[in-house]
């Protein structure tokens, strides 16, 4: 380190540049920003760890229950109970991710130098907020995929398992005979059935990825907003998990539903059920998906405006 | 080529810089100067568009920070050596960085060779010294190849050897004919490396000169003579305009304020008076810097005395 002589300033010259620096560049560094610091594998690979272990867990241990209480079997939505962990426990992991892309430039200073190298604000946050969305939806796509199938191959056998590849029947109702013989399980007649369509399952599965994928964007909306690590977490889960608890548990049962359909974690229950009736209170799938997406819509609108108008 | 003109930062009641003007001259090392508090970190943020201007227009070779085509192979700016994800490594910070501006990859690896941290390179910045988080930081202001450099005191908490690596740097970049736009809050650092002064006091202009001007004309210059005929001598520069007193650290030397060199030796032949030393003795540097900025202090340990608020070289 002891080069106290005088340095030597020349450089290579650099080729010529046309044009002006722009979304193209910006692009590739948030890139390189998102990639080369721990914090993003680290939360990714827990999102991946939780998803698919919870879901491996989860339907391990229900396809051993069936053995006790086949009654269960009876609307059994195994698509859901793969995904759960992914859509309600992922949600809050990407959240942390969401919020510390945008909140890490701030508590470390860096956005002083970000802003300096490209001082087109609005091109910085449209390339930090893209890149971050498409590296999103591609992990909770590929992770929604694998907590599925994990979730199946533990139910397999167990004749509920859902397929991606064919439509299956599963029975609706089960009908308690009483205790078998011994201490076996209890027998049971099965009425009816249900049908789930291999489009449903895409559906879920993909509508689970699109849900946890929103709410990142929520939490980097908040993040921008809010600036702060700890904070932005903290308000992304109120507004995914205590506010939602609080409305359900409190509000009278005449009317909660009419305020329920506009809490924004009300898709990932819609989404990824693929048996039985809808839920009468909520929207459909796509309506009720709307809901959470206008809120990071409106979360990142405020969040642009001002990520351009403050002093940074 | 840097323009400030009327600039005014507030940040809620406080003024950070009321009304600055000055304009930053290409191929010169330009020292910009202020006690702590002056508002000098202020400018060169609003410069960079980093914090919003109240009032005034900011223009860096005609433009705002804002629309220069590639910002970086403009101005290379350090502000804050801290100023970095510490959990990323220095090669791709830089990286992140020349990709803004369509820089090539390969400029990363030249621009550490440069400011010697290429053996770190690959080691997250959170550990690394003050002085190498330094030449990270330089070593991005000079990605882009730049004309126009600002530091932002630069050599602040560095050890002897970082600060004299700090001063050659400047040197080098200036004798390559780009302009340095440096901040300081100790004149002594600008001594060695400034061309051109900027001096602000609670966010206004002080002075605007070179460095020699900045030197002769504080009041602190005075011109040293001897003469057999001292009487008549100082009757003749007071008759001038100037003040002139029996030196108190050297006997028989009449110390001359307020009029140069060449004055003093005019009046002398007018007069037909021998002299047998004519001479300027120059101020420290740090003297004339502490005088003119005594009223702009922000915060005085002492009540301050009466405000003397000296402008120079600023055309007034």
């Amino acid at each position: 380190m002891a080069t106290t002589t005088t340095p030597s300033t020349r450089l290579s010259s650099l080729p010529p540049a046309a044009g002006r620096a722009g979304l193209r560049g910006v692009l590739a560094s948030e890139l390189t920003k998102l990639r080369s610091v721990r914090s993003t594998y680290w939360t990714l690979a827990m999102l991946f760890l939780f998803s698919v272990g919870i879901s491996a867990a989860a339907t391990a241990g229900t396809a051993a229950s069936f053995n006790n209480n086949p009654g269960n079997k009876a609307g059994f939505d195994a698509t859901q109970v793969s995904l759960f962990a992914f859509f309600e426990l992922g949600q809050l992991i990407i959240a942390i991710l969401g919020a510390m892309v945008i909140t890490s430039e701030y508590s470390t200073g860096m956005i002083r130098t970000s802003l300096t190298a490209m001082p087109r604000r609005g091109v910085v946050y449209a390339a930090k907020a893209t890149v971050f969305t498409v590296v999103t939806l591609i992990f909770s796509l590929i992770t929604s995929f694998i907590a599925f199938f994990v979730g199946q191959v533990m139910l397999s056998g167990t004749g509920v398992a859902a397929s991606l590849f064919h439509t299956i029947t599963i029975p609706a109702n089960a009908i308690f005979n009483g205790q078998g013989p011994g201490s076996g399980p209890p027998t049971v007649t099965f009425q009816g059935t249900d049908v789930i369509h291999a489009s449903t399952v895409l559906g879920a599965i993909i509508g689970s990825a699109l849900f946890v994928t929103v709410v990142a964007l929520i939490a980097f909306g908040v993040g921008s907003i809010i600036r702060h690590t700890a904070g932005a977490i903290f308000t992304v889960i109120g507004m995914m998990f205590v506010v939602p608890v609080i409305v359900q548990a409190a509000l009278p049962n005449d009317w909660k539903w009419d305020i329920v359909r506009f809490m924004p974690d009300s898709a990932g229950r819609v989404m990824s059920v693929t048996v039985g009736a809808a839920n009468p209170h909520l929207w459909s799938y796509w309506p009720q998906f709307l809901v959470t997406a206008i809120y990071a819509a409106v979360l990142l609108g405020v969040g642009a405006y001002l990520f351009r108008k403050r002093d940074a | 080529m840097i323009e400030v003109r009327g600039l005014t930062k507030r940040y809620g009641a406080k003024t950070a810089v009321d009304g600055l003007t000055f304009g930053i001259e290409p191929g010169k090392v330009t020292g910009f100067l202020g006690p702590n508090g002056a508002g000098k970190t202020t400018t060169m943020r609003c410069i960079l568009g980093l914090d919003y201007a109240d009032e005034g227009t900011i223009t860096v070779d005609g433009q705002t920070y804002h629309d220069l085509a590639y910002p970086m192979r403009e101005v290379g700016a350090l502000l804050d050596a801290k100023s970095v994800h510490g959990g990323r490594s220095a090669y791709n910070h830089l990286l992140c960085l020349a990709q803004t501006n369509g820089l090539p990859r390969s400029r990363v690896g030249e621009v550490l060779e440069l400011v010697g941290l290429t053996d770190v390179a690959r080691k997250r910045s959170k550990g690394f010294s003050l002085g190498m988080s330094q030449r990270l930081g330089i070593a991005g202001t000079m990605l882009g190849d730049p004309q126009v450099l600002m530091f932002d005191e630069p050599v602040n908490g560095l050890d002897p050897e970082g600060i004299l690596w700090i001063r050659n740097l400047m040197k080098a970049l200036a004798a390559e004919g780009r302009t340095v736009f440096v901040s300081s809050h100790l004149m002594s650092e600008m001594q060695y490396t400034a061309d051109h002064l900027i001096v602000i006091g609670r966010g206004k202009l002080i002075a605007d000169c070179s460095m020699s001007e900045f030197i002769s004309r504080s009041s602190g210059a005075s011109v040293r003579v001897r003469t057999p005929s001292s009487a008549d001598l100082i009757e003749a520069v007071t008759a001038k305009g100037a003040t002139a007193v029996m030196s108190t650290d050297e006997e028989g030397a009449i110390e001359v304020r307020g009029m140069t060199t060449e004055a003093v030796g005019d009046i002398a032949y007018e007069k037909g008076l021998r002299l047998h030393e004519l001479a300027t003795i120059r101020a420290s540097l740090e003297e004339a810097f502490m005088e003119l900025t005594a009223s702009s202090v922000e915060y005085h340990a002492a009540v301050p005395t009466a405000a003397a608020t000296t402008t120079i070289g600023s055309g007034v």
